[in-house]
């Protein structure tokens, strides 16, 4: 194995990674940065006095609401979704459930916004098809504690219907790369389906299972427009408090704070990715023949 | 075998859960969207979503838009990868973070700064809405990394590599005959995603001002209700299909596979 | 490994920020001559009488709107009625817009085709953007009231309504008061239009629950108040209402302007409206020519049709109230049907300053989200 950056051979090996760059710089990274200018400036001149937003008790408490949303809903989507994943993997690679799974599982994961809001209010709203069956079939009210559905509870429960296919979708290649040779030897060994699981399935399995609740933890974090429609009082996460400073017509002129409350969710984001990683170097031990 | 049918029927059980719970909100739609005033049934809006032609022209300019990006993030992305896999890991992180920052800031954010570049960008190449290609590769990097990750983790890219290249295979030999049927899962989960991020966007197409089927689809429910949700159920329909079409194409390699020229792929999979 | 890693981001971020600093617009399209002309014209004459405007806007050929749902106001009709008489084809985008995204987009697509050309926007932002707006005055300038007007026509205000609320008969009954919206009957039915904080509509149905128990266009805490209470009741959805949620039931008390609730009835056939009697706040839309506008003369060509009584009892038609009324009700061209099916309104309306509306929007700032959740 060359060692990286050595000779021409790794600077033409980093020249290989030019077009991705461009498109990054240019669309990607270009906007972050204007953003964090726009949050680190005052009129247009350098100033950390946007950075006192950070001290206000209603953008902390959104904070702290938008992560506790999107790690639960990224920890029920992850564990469900591995769920679904597996029972799909075990079945006939090429088969019509797999297929029929794995579309569907493709056009939920990116179902969102308002409809999504609608379909949820029309089955479980104050008079939706599952409330009233509840009621008038099995005598339960589910809103007996107040309307839970327009509030939290209600936005893990909806933001559930895209995380989970979402996770299938993106877990599934790493479940077809479980070989039966590894579950033979374990057999030979002696060992038992949960030492299996504990110590060869699970360790193999753990750095894309983490990979993916991070992917599930990020979209949920920047997921507004569900959000939007289902909770329009208050602006609760902060992605909703982001629209509420970039586009209300009633408190003008604080578009600042839309970028100063942006750069605290990249923050959130990178924080948490980083966290992921330092979790994944000290659980992987051994990894089955693969250059890393 | 008692534990084989034990897993068998866990398998069915987990399956059946999940499609009650998918498949009830999205009945209580198709419930919506054929009720009439009077209590019966109707395929009014339904009907009404056929005679509207800029939605015909939307759901062609989507369609492209959706092919486009797939093609242009898998070839952008599985390449880079590989590279990176292969010869630079010091790159891997970076390439990770980078792949995670589209999600960490919302469109409405996104597109204050994109707003720029964009302008450029028509400037150059015209105002038709396949220029949201761009954007739509960014937007697809966090879900098609992420599924080529997976893909990339679960086979042994260095030893097949290696082994094609002391066979004297070249690098587009190895790349097309040997990396790309073996990883036909994984990009196809990123196909996927692509197709269906770009088929469902919605935020940067409006805030751009451009037509493309989501923004049709909004534009035509203003009008009335049950039409709007017709239209969303309608567009998850037809994605639903243009996706199962997808995972029916063969890979690489495989139409001679079938023909018998090709021996199995080296990662030979016993059914579990 | 960790400090190439930190290497590449270095390099990445560098080259982003010297790219982003040097990001200058590209160069602006040309205008030719009679586009220029068109810009630059503050009424009619200047371009030598209205067959001259119509010329030169049917020679652009086409119109940007932007935020005109075709339910708000009769919008669908209106533009459907200009694309029949003139040859100019009518690109509404973003109807779910508000007024500050409008300005955004037009901030956002300046120099390019698919900017905005003329502005539909609520008061707070009207009067904080006037230097994007064209000053334009009208054929029927000198019948609108100068109370509802910019001097040199920057804005006019086109219609406006006043605040109400909507209710399906046959879930609720009907309530003749804010403060009806406490009783039992209406439990997990109420949703208010928006956030106060965010939305003018939702903004000024708060003004409404203030006007409705003992408070005043300078105090709102009465209004926040009921609607605290009425959370704590139970009766209150934070829901954002939507013509599917109306229609299916799932919010059968809503508070929003009369000629929105009104359309629904459309849809909805038990849906009713009420203005609580003195409790009666009305406001008026802004409208506005962009100064940079892409097709200048159709711009101007729709302010003509807006202000025309046809365009004028279009709207009428929506359930506003047109800016030209009382001046078309007394030349007899007001439609007298759609002019006596608005709702009656008892009391005075009160019309906020936009002082008032600025102190309104701090008290609601720091007693709203509090008070809703």
């Amino acid at each position: 194995m060359r060692r990286a950056g050595a000779g021409r051979a790794g600077l033409l090996a980093a020249a290989g990674l030019l077009p991705f760059a461009a498109v990054v710089v240019l669309f990607l990274l270009i906007p972050t940065v204007v953003v964090v200018v726009g949050a680190l400036s005052d009129d247009g001149r350098p100033s950390l006095s946007g950075l006192t937003a950070f001290g206000d008790p209603t953008v902390l408490r959104a904070f702290a609401r938008s992560t506790w949303l999107s790690a639960s809903t990224a920890a029920i989507g992850a564990v469900v979704g591995a769920l679904v994943a597996y029972a799909v993997a075990t079945g006939a690679p090429d088969g019509v459930l797999r297929r029929v799974v794995t579309s569907a599982c493709g056009v939920l994961a990116q179902f969102g916004g308002v409809t999504l809001a609608f379909a949820f209010i029309a089955t479980l709203g104050v008079s939706g098809v599952v409330t009233l069956w509840l009621r008038d079939a099995l005598g339960v009210d589910v809103f007996a504690n107040g309307v839970w559905l327009f509030d939290m509870p209600g936005l893990v429960l909806v933001y559930t219907f895209f995380q989970v296919p979402l996770m299938v979708i993106v877990f599934l290649p790493a479940l077809d790369g479980v070989r039966p040779q590894w579950r033979e030897a374990t057999v030979t060994l002696g060992g038992s389906t949960w030492q299996y699981w504990r110590h060869v399935g699970g360790p193999l399995l753990a750095p894309a299972f983490g990979g993916s609740a991070l992917l599930l933890f990020a979209n949920a974090m920047s997921a507004y427009a569900t959000a939007a429609a289902l909770v329009s009082q208050g602006a609760p996460i902060v992605p909703l408090q982001i629209r509420a400073a970039l586009t209300s017509e009633v408190l003008l002129g604080r578009a600042d704070l839309g970028q100063t409350l942006a750069l605290g969710m990249v923050v959130v984001v990178v924080a948490v990715m980083v966290a992921q990683a330092l979790l994944q170097r000290r659980t992987s031990r051994w990894v089955a023949g693969s250059a890393r | 075998m008692s534990g084989r049918s034990r897993l068998q029927v866990l398998r069915w059980v987990v399956l059946a859960l999940a499609a009650a719970f998918f498949l009830v909100p999205l009945l209580a739609m198709l419930d919506f969207s054929t009720r009439t005033p009077t209590g019966g049934r109707s395929g009014e809006d339904w009907a009404a979503l056929l005679d509207s032609p800029p939605l015909v022209r939307a759901i062609l300019a989507s369609v492209q838009l959706a092919a486009l990006t797939a093609v242009a993030v898998i070839a952008l992305l599985l390449p880079t990868m590989l590279l990176v896999t292969l010869r630079l890991p010091w790159a891997r992180r970076t390439v990770e973070l980078l792949c995670l920052l589209p999600l960490a800031v919302p469109a409405i954010v996104v597109v204050v700064g994109i707003a720029p570049v964009y302008a450029w960008v028509t400037y150059l190449l015209g105002g038709s809405s396949l220029t949201l290609v761009f954007a739509y590769v960014v937007l697809a990097l966090p879900f098609a990394h992420r599924a080529l990750d997976a893909g990339l983790r679960s086979i042994d890219v260095l030893t097949l590599v290696e082994a094609a290249r002391s066979l004297g295979a070249r690098w587009p030999t190895v790349l097309l005959r040997v990396l790309l049927p073996n990883l036909r899962g994984a990009v196809l989960s990123a196909a996927f995603l692509t197709v269906a991020l770009v088929l469902g966007e919605f935020t940067f197409a409006s805030l751009l001002s451009y037509d493309t089927l989501p923004v049709a689809i909004n534009a035509v429910g203003k009008r009335d209700a049950g039409v709007s949700v017709a239209a969303s159920l309608a567009s998850l329909l037809v994605a639903f299909v243009l996706l199962l079409a997808l995972s029916l194409l063969p890979g690489p390699g495989e139409r001679a596979r079938r023909r018998g020229r090709l021996r199995p792929s080296p990662t030979f999979r016993s059914p579990r | 490994m960790r400090r190439s890693t930190l290497r590449a981001a270095a390099a990445l971020g560098a080259g982003a920020v010297l790219l982003a600093t040097a990001a200058c617009a590209p160069p602006e399209r040309e205008q030719d001559a009679a586009s220029s002309d068109a810009a630059a014209a503050t009424s009619a004459e200047d371009l030598g009488g209205m067959d001259a405007l119509v010329e030169a806007a049917e020679a652009e050929g086409e119109l940007n709107v932007i935020a005109l749902p075709p339910d708000w106001a009769n919008y669908g009709a209106i533009i459907e009625a200009f694309e029949a008489e003139y040859d100019i084809t009518v690109n509404s985008d973003q109807p779910d817009a508000a007024s500050q995204d409008e300005i955004d987009t037009a901030k956002r697509l300046a120099g390019g085709d698919r900017a905005p050309d003329v502005f539909d926007l609520g008061q707070a932002v009207a009067l904080a953007n006037t230097d994007m707006f064209a000053p334009y005055q009208v054929a029927t300038w000198d019948t609108i009231p100068d109370a509802f007007k910019e001097p040199t026509g920057l804005w006019v205000n086109d219609y406006g309504g006043n605040m109400s609320i909507g209710y399906d008969s046959a879930k609720v009954p009907a309530p003749t008061a804010v403060a009806d919206l406490l009783e039992p009957e209406y439990r997990g039915a109420v949703a208010l239009n928006g956030d106060p904080t965010q939305a003018g509509a939702a903004f000024a149905g708060v003004v409404m629950a203030s006007l409705g128990s003992g408070g005043s266009a300078d105090d709102l805490a009465p209004g926040v108040e009921l609607f605290r209470q009425l959370k704590a009741a139970g009766n209150f959805l934070p829901v954002d209402p939507t013509p599917a949620t109306i229609a299916s039931g799932q919010t059968p008390v809503v508070i929003d302007w009369d000629y929105l609730n009104a359309a629904q009835t459309a849809q909805l056939p038990t849906w009713e409206v009420v203005v609580p009697a003195g409790a009666v706040t009305a406001s008026y839309y802004h409208q506005a020519i962009n100064a940079d506008a892409p097709h200048p003369a159709a711009a101007r060509l729709w302010q003509e049709f807006l202000f025309s009584d046809e365009g004028q009892n279009l709207w009428l038609a929506g359930g506003a109230r047109p800016v030209r009324a009382e001046a078309m009700v007394e030349a007899g061209t007001i439609d007298e049907e759609a002019w006596s099916a608005l709702p009656a309104v008892e009391g005075e309306p009160v019309l906020l300053t936009p002082e008032q509306s600025d102190a309104g929007a701090q008290q609601l700032a720091s007693t709203w989200a509090q008070a809703v959740s």
